[in-house]
């Protein structure tokens, strides 16, 4: 009896309908306004890579010793350098990463052995081009700009 | 089956590759009398990226992440699968710290896999709300993965003999309260579905697969305990440690779609139950375990299975003394489940297909690999 009551009185749906209307209160809003209002990404987060300099001379901190394109998976980092005669080691020409083929598995930021590739919180890659993706040390050194939006 | 001649009341009908319900990029080949499906076969291979080939031409640390990427819902488990896999080639074992927080880590991995797969399956069933509910809570699961290691779905997060990253600061009380807001949502859940009368009348009696059928197919997973096999590697081979903890092995008797729906809404109660017990005693102590910052495995071949999301995750890897394996072999559990396909719709309808694809919780990045 009570059952054929609760199925003539939809019981079921009422109560599936009152979960809904009971999260409808707006504070359970979690849509985030993106680009106005950007999301707060972990610390640790594998993003867009940036080669650090010094703080305090602004040299680079690569010691262009090519672990990070050994470890890579993706054999995508090319590291250039030149060896300086006075100081007897070698200078970082140039640095190539091609952001495309890049999977932020992390390993070449592990291999650095003085943290001078690390991959950071910017998560705003796209770009125009192909050529756009691969970036060179100076791309790397002063990382993405994308734009910011105010509302 | 398409090249046998067709009766004239028959008619071929290709669902997918682009069908929003095939999950993914699987085309089936339905053979139809009217809305009655008489035979299907599945083309799989559209996702196909020859990761175990790749594999032969990687180092074995070089080949971690790509794991994450055939069950990219469960790309943690992925991860602990092959780990565990090449520690036992080296014969090695992750410190005791390092298994706790794999087991954690695996087991949340297991609520948003199952998140997604509840979230999708009611979808293709026609019951929108419950979508965006899961997604909400995944969302919360993920941001301890980012916070964690700093990827969100294809976490790379396990390294062999250990871990690479130690936990964050507030570790354990993320996962505390996750562990305490996770319950009542799966109540929510099951408010919304578990007694609706079209939830049921859609999934009552749809594609049963009785347990000796299962095994037969080697389907494993929520799959064949909704059959009534009380099967669970967690229980049956412990791994990582999971032999310490107390927890129950869901199952019921009837096979269909419900009870695999029912058998997962449980494992999800288990899997905090799991992460519970193991949140209260991580040990402190080192993270990684004695491997090289070369991994160079003596000559020899392991296999390693795990209970994975989906069912049960095999890697036999063998070695032949190099810096890269020899070969890497994949049990997908998707795969496997997926054969069973054809034996669970034959004689339904159209709309059961779909049903029964999204109770089977396929991933085609694993199918195809
Ligand atoms: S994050 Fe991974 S794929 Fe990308 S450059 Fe580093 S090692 Fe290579
Ligand atoms: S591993 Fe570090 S120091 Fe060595 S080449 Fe790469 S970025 Fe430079």
């Amino acid at each position: 009896m009570i059952g054929l009551l609760k199925k003539i009185f939809l019981v079921d749906l009422f109560q599936g309908l009152f979960v809904t209307f009971r999260n409808q209160n707006p504070k359970y809003i979690y849509t985030e306004q993106y680009p106005a209002e950007r999301p707060k990404v972990a610390e640790r987060y594998r993003g867009a890579p940036r080669l650090n300099n010094n703080p305090e001379n602004g040299e680079t901190l690569c010691i262009s010793c090519n672990l990070c394109a050994l470890a890579c998976p993706e054999n995508l980092i090319v590291v250039t350098s030149e060896r300086n005669e006075q100081t007897k080691r070698k200078d970082l020409t140039d640095f190539t990463y091609d952001l495309s083929r890049c999977m932020f598995c992390g390993l070449c930021e592990d291999a650095c052995p003085v943290d001078a590739l690390e991959l950071t919180q910017d998560f705003e890659l796209a770009s125009y081009t192909r050529d756009g993706m691969i970036w060179d040390r100076q791309m790397l050194e002063e990382g993405p700009k994308p734009t910011q939006y105010k509302c | 089956m398409p090249d046998t001649f067709l009766d004239s009341t028959e008619l071929i009908l290709n669902m997918g590759p682009q069908h929003p319900s095939t999950h993914g990029v699987l085309r089936v080949i339905l053979k139809l009398d009217g809305e009655k499906i008489l035979g299907t076969d599945c083309v799989i291979g559209y996702l196909h990226r020859g990761v175990e080939k790749i594999a032969e031409n990687r180092t074995y640390t070089q080949f971690n992440p790509y794991v994450d990427r055939m069950d990219y819902v469960a790309a943690v488990s992925n991860g602990l699968g092959y780990c565990l896999a090449v520690e036992k080639l080296l014969n090695v074992q992750a410190p005791p710290r390092a298994q706790v927080v794999r087991v954690i880590l695996t087991e949340l991995n297991r609520i948003a896999s199952h998140l997604l797969w509840l979230g999708t399956h009611a979808l293709d069933i026609g019951a929108i709300t419950p979508v965006f509910y899961c997604f909400r809570e995944r969302e919360e699961a993920l941001k301890i993965f980012e916070q964690y290691c700093g990827a969100r779905l294809t976490t790379h997060a396990f390294r062999i003999g250990g871990l690479q990253y130690e936990t964050y600061e507030g570790f354990e009380r993320d996962v505390k309260e996750f562990c305490e807001m996770f319950p009542p949502k799966v109540d929510e859940y099951e408010e919304l579905l578990t007694n609706n009368r079209i939830w049921a009348g859609r999934l009552k009696g749809v594609g049963i697969l009785n347990g000796d059928d299962c095994k037969e197919y080697g389907v494993t997973g929520p799959v064949l305990r909704a059959a009534g096999v009380k099967w669970d590697l967690r229980k049956a081979q412990p791994y990582s440690g999971y032999e310490q903890y107390d927890f129950e092995i869901p199952t019921r008797e009837n096979g269909d779609t419900y009870d695999r729906y029912i058998v997962r809404m449980q494992e999800m109660r288990q899997s905090v139950r799991i992460m519970e017990q193991a949140v209260e005693g991580i040990p402190a102590g080192p993270i990684m375990g004695k491997v090289g910052k070369v991994i160079k495995p003596p000559v020899g071949e392991a296999y390693v299975s795990i209970e994975a999301p989906k069912g049960e995750l095999g890697y036999y890897v063998v070695s032949d003394g190099s810096t890269q394996p020899y070969r890497v072999r994949v049990r997908p559990p998707s795969y496997i489940n997926l054969q069973a396909l054809d034996k669970m719709v034959r004689g339904a309808l159209i709309a059961d297909v779909v049903a029964v694809i999204g109770t089977l919780d396929i991933v085609l990045g694993e199918v195809d690999r």
